[in-house]
């Protein structure tokens, strides 16, 4: 099964069912280890820095985005790391993953950002055009 | 050394030209908007831009960050330019850079860091509402076709950008709208109603201004206004740039090189400047990350203004203002609707005041000054409260203390205590306070010889190590003889 497994997670109710699905599978393999991403949005690095009295909170802020995640995660046992990207949600996930060689990715079919996508999320549509590797979209 | 000269200039040699071009593009609008706003030509924002960003490129402490003319000292230097003139206005940025190179060098940037978060929100939000309002009289009752331009222009800026991400939409506003109207043959005003473009590079040249008292006089209260709001908004830039790129600048070397840049920029025949959010997102979005980026944009700009001159000085009116408003809409900060709602009342008071005051003064340093020190009342008020919680056991009342005990909070701890009572044990837990200074103690012994007075028993527990020795270096309530004369 899947050893390196690709988890891009906004802490939203979607991101915690892939969350979910990623336990699934990486459960079959007990040396599986998954990587949480989480996309700092370049377009929210103004009222993200304007909002926080500094860095150390920002970063903490980002975090706890992930906490929910985390602790299904830990809770099943699951070998895991956190990264924090920053960049355009889409290509950055995109980037990271065919650039570190994943064999699977996992994503929400639609993030926090509501407004801008109705159907299938923009951020899973672009990563399923460009993904080098197989790619799982969780509803 | 070589290394860092390389990794801060060619490490990114493709991206970095790329996104020099792309902010240039984006900057000639702006920089010629800001002039506007400040009441001189458009030269003077145009030279201001390129001589900045160029100079900033070498001395900035945050590579990638775009620095120009912006909006926050164009609306500053209005009233000097009114009454006294651009020559005053060159000196004026003279002197902000040498004001900005003494904060630089004596790390005032540090200080920068005890502006609170609600003062920097209420400062952006000034800042668009100011922008936008600098717009009203070029739109409002001139014509419908003006009306129409300003929509059109509108809805170019925010619909291409979902199809077309490669050229600034701005640009392609500019460029389509000002053929339209060049060809349809539509009256409007132009952007050579207000000024003249002249295709030619700045030249040094010392301000006509008389060298007296007088002079420093008039200017210095712009300058120092111009010198904190442009560090101010070139810090809170740097911060963002840092958290985008997921790097650290330096910060003090920034505030010397706003000053340098300021300085050079003033004997070129530019106004004064600072760090730009906009745009400096824009490099970053486009992949600029190191010094070149910034020199690039500088040098492209130069380069288009003196091939493209001309052409720039029949940009209608109405497409500048429309692009104005997207500036002004995208420096608010939306999120502060939820700010409102969420934060503590204080914070949203010192935000509000803060936006209030500079739209009233039309001032943005009149606004954060304030702000600052709204939110240090705030602060003391907040700290100074001591709250006495009194619980009895074991025939004993204990007084457990909470909060910060010092000069300002001795007498809402005094009023704590009630001191009719004779011969009872009195407990006073200090376990969740920290004692400050000489009032602090004061109070405590007072309190204590207090209750000795009526024979009452008193014990002092809970207080942490620094308290507990500030305490007996000062109190007098241990000492015998203070024992013994209240007995």
């Amino acid at each position: 099964m899947y050893k390196k497994i690709l988890l891009a997670a906004d802490g939203s109710d979607h991101s915690i069912r892939a969350t979910s699905e990623v336990i699934k599978i990486a459960s079959m393999n007990e040396t599986s280890i998954v990587t949480v991403v989480l996309v700092a949005d370049y377009s929210q690095a103004k009222s993200d820095v304007l909002h926080s009295g500094s860095s150390v909170e920002l970063d903490m802020k980002r975090r706890r985005k992930l906490m929910p995640v985390e602790e299904l995660l830990r809770a099943a046992n699951i070998n895991y790391r956190v990264e924090i990207l920053h960049g355009v949600p889409g290509p950055s996930i995109v980037e990271f993953a065919n650039k570190q060689n994943y064999e699977l990715l996992v994503i929400g079919s639609r993030g926090l950002n509501s407004l801008q996508e109705m159907v299938l999320g923009s951020v899973s549509h672009k990563v399923v055009k460009r993904a080098e590797c197989p790619v799982m979209i969780v509803k | 050394m070589l290394e860092k000269i390389r990794l801060n200039w060619f490490s990114n040699v493709r991206a970095d030209i790329l996104a020099g071009i792309v902010v240039a593009l984006a900057l000639i609008p702006e920089a010629i908007a800001f002039s506007i706003i400040a009441g001189v030509n458009p030269m003077v924002g145009l030279y201001a831009s390129f001589s900045i960003a160029v100079i900033i490129a070498f001395v900035g402490g945050r590579p990638g960050m775009i620095s120009a003319a912006t909006g926050a000292m164009a609306l500053l230097m209005v009233p000097l330019v009114k009454d006294y003139g651009i020559e005053y206005l060159l000196a004026a940025t003279i002197l902000t850079g040498i004001i900005q190179i003494i904060f630089g060098v004596f790390k005032v940037a540090k200080v920068m860091k005890f502006i609170p978060r609600a003062v920097m929100i209420g400062f952006v939000n000034a800042l668009a509402i100011l922008i936008f309002m600098a717009q009203v009289p070029h739109f409002l009752g001139i014509s419908t076709i003006t009306y129409v331009f300003v929509g059109v222009t509108l809805l170019i800026v925010y619909i291409l950008p979902r199809f077309l991400k490669s050229i600034p939409a701005p640009l392609i506003a500019i460029v389509a709208l000002t053929a339209l109207a060049l060809f349809a043959d539509i009256e409007m005003r132009t952007v050579g109603d207000l000024g003249t473009i002249t295709q030619s590079l700045p030249s040094f040249f010392i301000p006509n201004v008389p060298f007296s008292f007088e002079t420093l006089m008039i200017i210095f209260p712009y300058s120092i206004a111009l010198a904190i709001v442009g560090l101010l908004e070139t810090l809170l830039t740097a911060t963002i740039v840092d958290d985008m790129t997921g790097t650290e600048s330096n910060k003090n070397k920034e505030s010397r090189g706003q000053g340098i840049a300021n300085f050079i920029n003033g004997c070129f025949g530019g106004m004064a400047g600072c760090a730009m959010i906009g745009q400096s997102v824009i490099n970053v979005k486009s992949g600029g990350r190191g010094r070149l980026s910034t020199l690039t944009a500088g040098l492209f700009l130069m380069f288009l203004i003196i091939v493209l001159g001309e052409l720039v000085v029949q940009i209608p009116m109405p497409v500048l203002v429309g692009i104005m408003i997207m500036v002004s809409i995208g420096t608010f900060d939306w999120s502060s609707f939820t700010y409102l709602k969420k934060a503590p009342l204080t914070d949203s008071i010192v935000m509000v005041t803060t936006v209030l005051i500079v739209v009233f003064t039309h001032d943005l340093s009149k606004g954060v000054i304030a702000g600052v020190i709204l939110s240090a009342i705030f602060f003391v008020a907040k700290i100074s409260q001591v709250t006495v919680t009194k619980t009895v056991m074991n025939e004993a009342s204990h007084f457990k203390v909470e909060g910060q005990l010092f000069f300002a909070s001795v007498e809402s701890f005094l009023e704590a205590f009630d001191f009719s009572v004779r011969d009872e044990k009195i407990i006073i837990d200090f376990s969740t306070t920290h004692v400050w200074d000489d009032s602090g103690v004061g109070a405590i012994d007072k309190v204590v010889l207090k209750y000795y007075e009526n024979k009452n028993e008193v014990k002092i527990v809970g207080l942490n190590a620094t308290s507990q020795q500030l305490v007996d270096k000062l109190a007098i309530y241990n000492n015998d003889n203070a024992k013994m004369s209240a007995h």
